[in-house]
C-alpha cells in the first residue's frame, strides 16, 4: 500500500481531520464575518456621511454652496470641523432664521441624529475641530470654579458680561447669554469661534481651563438670588430704572396720600 | 387790556368754609380711625418680631419661594421685610393719626418783612465803619500789607504739605515693562506662547514674562496688558513697517484703551474689529487698530512681535508710544 | 395738675432757666407749614441722608479700606483662594458672614439712589414752581451744591468695595484727571499716590466719603433747612393765600406726626427695596484688575448722563508743540458739566435779569403760567435725558434689538436737535393750558349737557366754576416785558445799549402769555348771554 493511503487509514486521522475542519471553518467564518463587519462599519459611517450630505444639499447648500465651498452670503464649511456643525445646528442657530446680523439661538430644526449626520459630512470634507467626548467634558471633576471665574472675567466677560448674561457688539451683533447652554456647546463655541466670537486655542486656553470656565458658568446659572430679585444681572442700569419707577413711585404715592384731606 | 377803562380783576374769595371730617363729627368714625392706627402700630411690632426671629433662627442657607420674587433667601427676606414693615407701619400709623384725628383746621400765620428797618441798617453801617476806623487799617497801610503777606504765606503751607501725596510722574506714563526680547505669556497661567499655538481667528490675553516667584502689581498690569490676535497675513492692510511688527499673521496691541483706559478685548472675528465696552470706541485690527467709531482719538499702540530662539513669541522692542489714555506731555 | 404734668413742668423749667428755650420753642412749635405733596420731596432727600448716615456707620464697623492684597478665605465658593484687595474681601465678609450685613449694604446703596432721585425731583419742583426767586436764591445755590456733592459722594461710595465695575469707573475718573492740561499727570499721580491703580486711592476716598463730605453735607443741609425755616415755606396760590401769609398746619402736633411719619415711610420703603431687590452684587463682578472688563459697564444712574456725554463725544484731540489736549475727554467730562452746573446755580439771577423782577415771591407759580421758564426746564431735561439714555446705549441696544451705532448717532444729533424742539412744544403747551384756563373762567365748565333753544339752536350748558377755582386760575401775575431804553433823552446811544436790547428781547420772550381772564370780561359776557 502507498504511504498516503496507509496514513489515511490511521486511527488518528479522523480526529485530526475533524480538528482541522473545525479550525478551518472557524477561522474562515471569523475572517468572513470580520470582513463583513468592516464593510458594515465603513458602510454605516459612509451612510452617515451620505445622510449628512443629503441633508446638507437639501437644507444648507442654497447658502453654503453645493460643495460647502461658501458664497457671499455664507462662509465655506471646509475645515470647520464636526464641532462647528454640532454647535451651530445643535443650538438651532443654523439654518439661520433670517438674514440679519447674527444667527440666533433657537429651537433646533434637526434632530440629534441628523445633527450627527451633518457633522460627519462636514468633517469628511477636511480636518477640523472634533466634537468633544463625554470624558473631555467632565467639568465637575476636572474644573475649578474659582479659577473658572477668574478666566471668565479675563477672557469672556468683555463680550458676555460679568454674569454671562450677554452683551452688545457693534452694528447690531451681540454676544448671547450663556444661561441654559449645554456644556458641550460652550466647549465647541470656544474651540470653533462661531460668527463674531474668536477662537480660544487649546494651547492658550487649555482644556482644563475651558472646563473651569464651564464649571463657573454652570455655577453662575444656579447662583441663588442672595440679596433679592436679581434685576437681570446687568448692573446699575436696571437698578436705576427700579428706583425711578417703583422707588420714587411708592414714595410720591405715600406723599400724595399724606397731603390729602381725610374724608 | 390796552383801553383806558379800569380793568377789574377776579377777587380772592378768602379761605373756604372748613369741611369737617367724618372723624370730627361721628365718634364711631373716630373710634374706627383709632383702631386702624393701633392696627398699624401693632403690625409694626410684628415686623420687628419677624426681624428678630429671622436674625436668630433662620439660617442664611434657607431658600423659599415667594411669588414675583422667585427663589429667595429666607434669612435676608425675613430680616429685610421685618425691618421694612416695622418702619413703614410706624410711619403709616403716624400719618393716619395726623390726617384723621389731629386738628385739621387751617391756620394762618403772617409773613414778616426780612428787610431790616432803615435805622437798623444805618446803625449797622455806622458800627462797621466805627469798628473799621478803630482797627485803623485805612490809616496804617504797613499793617494791612504785612498782615496780607503773613496770612497769604501761611495759607500756602497746606498746599506744600500735600506734595508727598504722590511721586512725580516723570516719564513713567511713557514706559511699560516691555523690552526687546520680553516673552509674551498667557494671562492667567504665565505660559509662553508659540505662533503655532494660535489658530487663525484666535485671541489670547497676554502679559510680559516676569522672573519666577515674582508677583505682578496691578499698576504694572494696567500698562502691560497686551492682546494677541491671529489673522491671515493677507488680511492685513498695513504699511511695511507695521507689517514687520506682525509675525505670521499674529498682531499684538496694548489692551489698555487709548481713550480712557478700559481693557479692550472684545474682538469681533468676522469684521476684525475691536470694541471697547466702556464708550464703544471701535478699532480696526487690519489697519493697526485705527479708530473707526466712537470717542477714542488714537489707535491702540501696536507691540512689535518676533520669535526667540526657542520659537516663543517675544517683543521686538518696547512700545514706540505711551499706552493708555492721553496726557498733556504726550508727544503724539 | 397731674404728677406727670408736674414733672414735665420741672424739667422744662430746668432747661429754660439755663437756655431760655421756652420762648423760641413756643414760637417754633406753632410754626405753620403749608400742605402739598410736592413739598415732601425735599424731605425724601433729608431722610435718605439720615438713613445713609445710620446704615453707613454700621458698614464702617466691618469695612477695611485697604488695597493690600489678601487671599480670599471666606464662604463664597466661586471666589475661594483668589487674590483680591482687603477692601473687596471685607465687603464680601459683610455680605456673607455678617448677619444683616448684606441687607445694610443694600439699604445703604438704595438709600443713595433714592437720595439722588429725591434731589432731582425736588429740584424740578422748586424750578418749575419758581420757588428759587427772591429771597430763596441762596437756598437754590446750596441745593445745586448738594446735588453736585451728592454725585461725587455716591461715586466714591460705590467705588469703595474695589470691584471690577467700580474699579473701571475709577479708571475713567483717573483718565479725566490725567487729561487736564499742564497739571493733569501730576494731579493723577498725587491723587493715586503713583501710577493707577496704586494702593492709596481707596483709603483716601474712604475718608472723603465717610468724614469730609458728610461733614460738608451736614453743614449745607443745616443751612438749607434753617433758611427754609426762617424764610417760611412757599405756598401754591389759592383762596386766602397771599404773598404776606402762610396757610397750613402747625408743627406740633400735625407736622411732627406727618413729617416724622414720612421719615419712617422713607426708611421703610428703602428697607423694602433692600429686602427684595438685589443691588451692587459685587461677588458677581469679581475683584478689580485693570486687565478685565465687563460688557455693559455703567456708573450709577446719577452719573449715567456724564457717561452718555463721554460716549457720544467726537474723537477730537489736538497735538501741538509736543503737547496733547484731549477735547474728547475734557469737553464732556469737565467743561460741559461745569457750564451746566454753573448755569443751573445762577439761574435765579439769570431769570431776574431777564424779567427785571426784583421783588420777593412767596406764592408759587403754576408751571403753565411761566411758559418760558417751564420750556427752558423742559429743554434742559431733554438734553440730560438724551445723555442719560446714551449712557446705557449698549444695554438698550441689546434689549430692544437696536445697534449701539444707531444709538450713538441718535444721541449725537438728538442732543442738539431735540432740546429746542422740546422748548417749542412745551411753550406752546403752556400757552394752550393758559387758554384753557381762561376759557374755564370766562365760560365755565363744559357739562356735556345739550339744550335746544326755542329758535332751534343747540347749545351746551356751561357750569360756572367756583370762586375758589376762579381765583386759583387768575391770581397769578402777568408781567409786562421790560422796555429798557437804548438811547437817552437827548437821543444819544447809551453805553449799555446792546445789553439792554438783549434784555428786552429775553423779557419779551419771558412775558409771552395768554391774558388772564378778568372780572370785567366775565361781566361783559354775562351781559351777552
Amino acid at each position: 500500500m502507498k504511504r498516503l493511503s496507509r496514513l489515511r487509514r490511521h486511527k488518528a486521522a479522523g480526529p485530526i481531520l475533524l480538528i482541522f475542519a473545525l479550525f478551518t471553518i472557524g477561522t474562515t467564518f471569523q475572517v468572513a464575518s470580520a470582513v463583513d463587519q468592516g464593510t458594515t462599519t465603513a458602510a454605516s459611517r459612509s451612510a452617515l456621511i451620505e445622510e449628512g450630505k443629503r441633508l446638507f444639499l437639501k437644507g444648507c447648500s442654497s447658502c453654503h454652496g453645493l460643495n460647502a465651498e461658501g458664497q457671499d452670503i455664507a462662509p465655506s464649511l471646509i475645515g470647520v470641523g464636526a464641532a462647528s456643525v454640532d454647535f451651530q445646528v445643535g443650538t438651532g442657530r443654523m439654518p439661520m432664521a433670517d438674514m440679519s446680523q447674527q444667527a440666533m439661538r433657537k429651537k433646533p430644526v434637526y434632530s440629534p441624529a441628523e445633527v450627527s449626520a451633518l457633522a460627519a459630512y462636514v468633517a469628511s470634507l477636511a480636518p477640523g475641530p472634533a466634537i468633544p467626548s463625554e470624558d473631555m467634558l467632565n467639568y465637575e471633576r476636572d474644573g475649578s470654579v474659582a479659577e473658572g471665574g477668574q478666566l471668565f472675567r479675563t477672557n469672556c466677560a468683555m463680550c458676555h458680561n460679568f454674569a454671562a448674561q450677554g452683551g452688545a457688539l457693534t452694528q447690531g451683533k451681540y454676544a448671547p447669554t450663556l444661561m441654559g447652554v449645554e456644556p458641550k456647546h460652550i466647549y465647541e463655541a470656544m474651540i470653533t469661534g462661531p460668527q463674531s466670537m474668536p477662537v480660544f486655542s487649546d494651547k492658550t486656553l487649555t482644556a482644563a481651563e475651558k472646563l473651569s470656565i464651564i464649571k463657573w458658568i454652570k455655577s453662575a446659572e444656579s447662583e441663588p438670588q442672595l440679596g433679592g430679585v436679581a434685576l437681570g444681572r446687568v448692573g446699575p442700569v436696571s437698578e436705576g430704572l427700579l428706583v425711578w419707577t417703583l422707588g420714587i413711585g411708592l414714595l410720591i404715592g405715600v406723599a400724595v396720600w399724606l397731603a390729602m384731606k381725610a374724608k | 387790556m390796552s383801553d383806558s377803562r379800569d380793568i377789574e380783576l377776579i377777587k380772592d374769595p378768602g379761605l373756604p368754609e372748613h369741611v369737617h371730617r367724618s372723624t370730627d363729627i361721628d365718634p364711631k368714625a373716630a373710634k374706627r380711625a383709632e383702631r386702624q392706627i393701633a392696627i398699624l402700630f401693632a403690625l409694626s411690632c410684628i415686623g420687628t418680631l419677624l426681624l428678630i426671629y429671622s436674625y436668630i433662627f433662620i439660617s442664611d442657607e434657607t431658600f423659599i419661594f415667594i411669588p414675583v420674587l422667585g427663589e429667595t433667601n429666607a434669612h435676608q427676606f425675613g430680616l429685610g421685610m421685618g425691618m421694612a414693615i416695622a418702619l413703614f407701619c410706624i410711619g403709616a400709623g403716624a400719618i393716619h393719626w395726623a390726617k384723621t384725628l389731629m386738628p385739621d383746621e387751617e391756620v394762618i400765620a403772617q409773613r414778616h418783612e426780612f428787610r431790616s428797618p432803615d435805622e437798623d441798617r444805618a446803625e449797622f453801617v455806622k458800627t462797621v465803619k466805627e469798628g473799621a476806623a478803630g482797627a485803623g487799617l485805612g490809616r496804617r497801610p504797613l499793617i494791612k500789607r504785612t498782615l496780607g503777606a503773613a496770612l497769604g504765606l501761611s495759607g500756602l503751607t497746606p498746599l506744600l504739605l500735600l506734595r508727598d501725596l504722590g511721586p512725580l510722574p516723570k516719564d513713567e506714563l511713557t514706559k511699560t515693562s516691555w523690552k526687546a526680547g520680553t516673552r509674551l505669556v498667557t494671562d492667567p497661567g504665565d505660559r509662553p506662547i508659540r505662533p503655532e499655538d494660535l489658530e487663525v481667528g484666535a485671541v489670547a490675553q497676554t502679559l510680559p514674562e516676569i522672573p519666577a516667584g515674582e508677583h505682578r502689581k496691578l499698576s504694572d498690569i494696567g500698562k502691560d496688558a497686551v492682546l494677541l490676535i491671529r489673522l491671515r497675513p493677507d488680511e492685513f492692510n498695513l504699511d511695511a513697517e507695521r507689517f514687520s511688527w506682525t509675525h505670521e499673521g499674529i498682531i499684538a496691541f496694548s489692551k489698555i484703551c487709548s481713550h480712557m483706559g478700559c481693557a479692550v478685548a472684545l474682538y469681533e472675528q468676522q469684521t476684525k474689529h475691536l470694541l471697547c465696552p466702556c464708550h464703544q470706541s471701535t478699532f480696526d485690527v487690519t489697519r493697526a487698530a485705527k479708530v473707526i467709531f466712537g470717542p477714542a482719538a488714537r489707535p491702540l499702540p501696536q507691540l512689535a512681535l518676533t520669535v526667540d530662539d526657542e520659537g516663543y513669541l517675544v517683543a521686538q522692542a518696547p512700545f514706540t508710544e505711551p499706552v493708555g489714555p492721553s496726557f498733556w506731555e504726550r508727544d503724539s | 395738675m397731674t404728677a406727670r404734668e408736674r414733672i414735665a413742668g420741672n424739667v422744662a423749667g430746668y432747661v429754660d432757666d439755663r437756655t431760655g428755650a421756652a420762648k423760641w420753642m413756643k414760637k417754633n412749635l406753632t410754626k405753620v407749614f403749608p400742605d402739598h405733596w410736592s413739598f415732601l420731596l425735599g424731605e425724601i432727600c433729608l431722610y435718605s441722608f439720615i438713613i445713609l448716615l445710620l446704615s453707613g456707620t454700621f458698614l464702617t464697623f466691618w469695612f477695611d479700606p485697604s488695597m493690600r492684597e489678601v487671599e480670599y478665605e471666606g464662604s463664597y465658593e466661586p471666589l475661594k483662594g483668589l487674590s483680591m484687595s482687603a477692601a473687596y474681601a471685607s465687603t464680601l465678609h459683610i455680605s456673607f458672614e455678617v448677619r444683616g450685613g448684606l441687607l445694610m449694604r443694600q439699604i445703604h446703596h438704595w438709600a443713595a439712589l433714592i437720595f439722588m432721585v429725591g434731589i432731582v425731583v425736588h429740584l424740578l419742583r422748586v424750578y418749575f414752581t419758581g420757588a428759587f426767586r427772591k429771597p430763596r436764591e441762596f437756598n437754590w445755590i446750596i441745593g445745586v451744591g448738594l446735588l453736585t456733592l451728592g454725585i461725587v459722594e455716591g461715586f466714591l461710595g460705590y467705588s469703595l468695595p474695589d470691584d471690577l465695575l467700580s474699579g473701571t469707573g475709577i479708571r475713567i475718573a483717573e483718565a479725566i484727571i490725567q487729561a487736564i492740561p499742564v497739571v493733569g499727570s501730576y494731579l493723577a499721580y498725587f491723587a493715586f499716590g503713583g501710577a493707577f491703580p496704586g494702593e492709596a486711592f481707596i483709603p483716601r476716598i474712604y475718608v472723603v466719603h465717610v468724614l469730609l463730605l458728610p461733614g460738608i453735607f451736614l453743614a449745607l443741609i443745616t443751612v438749607h433747612l434753617m433758611l427754609v425755616w426762617y424764610q417760611k415755606h412757599t405756598q401754591f396760590p389759592g383762596p386766602g393765600r397771599t404773598e404776606k401769609n402762610v396757610v397750613g398746619y402747625p408743627l406740633m402736633p400735625v407736622y411732627m406726626a406727618k413729617a416724622g411719619g414720612f421719615f419712617f415711610i422713607v426708611f421703610g420703603v428703602t428697607a423694602f427695596l433692600g429686602a427684595v431687590a438685589s443691588i451692587n452684587p459685587i461677588w458677581l463682578y469679581g475683584p478689580y484688575t485693570p486687565g478685565q472688563i465687563s460688557a455693559g459697564s455703567q456708573p450709577d444712574w446719577y452719573m449715567g448722563w456724564l457717561d452718555g456725554l463721554v460716549r457720544m463725544a467726537p474723537p477730537i484731540e489736538t497735538h501741538a508743540f509736543g503737547y496733547t489736549i484731549s477735547w474728547n475727554i475734557l469737553i464732556p467730562g469737565l467743561i460741559l458739566p461745569g457750564i451746566m452746573f454753573t448755569l443751573l446755580a445762577l439761574y435765579p439771577f439769570i431769570e431776574s435779569w431777564m424779567t427785571g423782577d426784583k421783588r420777593e415771591h412767596h406764592l408759587l407759580d403754576r408751571p403753565r403760567n411761566a411758559p418760558n421758564r417751564t420750556a427752558l426746564g423742559a429743554m434742559a431735561l431733554t438734553f440730560t435725558l438724551v445723555c442719560l439714555l446714551n449712557g446705557g446705549n449698549d444695554i438698550i441696544a441689546q434689549q430692544f434689538h437696536l445697534t449701539i451705532n444707531q444709538m450713538m448717532w441718535f444721541s449725537r444729533i438728538g442732543v442738539i436737535v431735540l432740546p429746542p424742539i422740546a422748548f417749542i412744544i412745551t411753550k406752546r403747551l403752556c400757552l394752550s393750558l393758559q387758554r384753557a384756563d381762561r376759557e374755564l373762567v370766562l365760560h365755565g365748565r363744559e357739562t356735556g349737557r345739550l339744550v335746544r333753544m326755542p329758535n332751534g339752536e343747540f347749545t351746551e350748558i356751561h357750569e360756572p366754576i367756583s370762586p375758589e377755582k376762579a381765583w386759583v386760575l387768575t391770581s397769578h401775575e402777568q408781567l409786562a416785558p421790560l422796555e429798557l431804553p437804548e438811547h437817552d433823552d437827548a437821543g444819544v446811544r447809551r453805553p449799555k445799549a446792546l445789553k439792554n436790547r438783549l434784555r428786552n428781547r429775553f423779557s419779551r420772550a419771558h412775558a409771552v402769555a395768554v391774558p388772564k381772564a378778568t372780572e370785567t370780561e366775565r361781566r361783559e359776557l354775562e351781559g351777552h348771554h
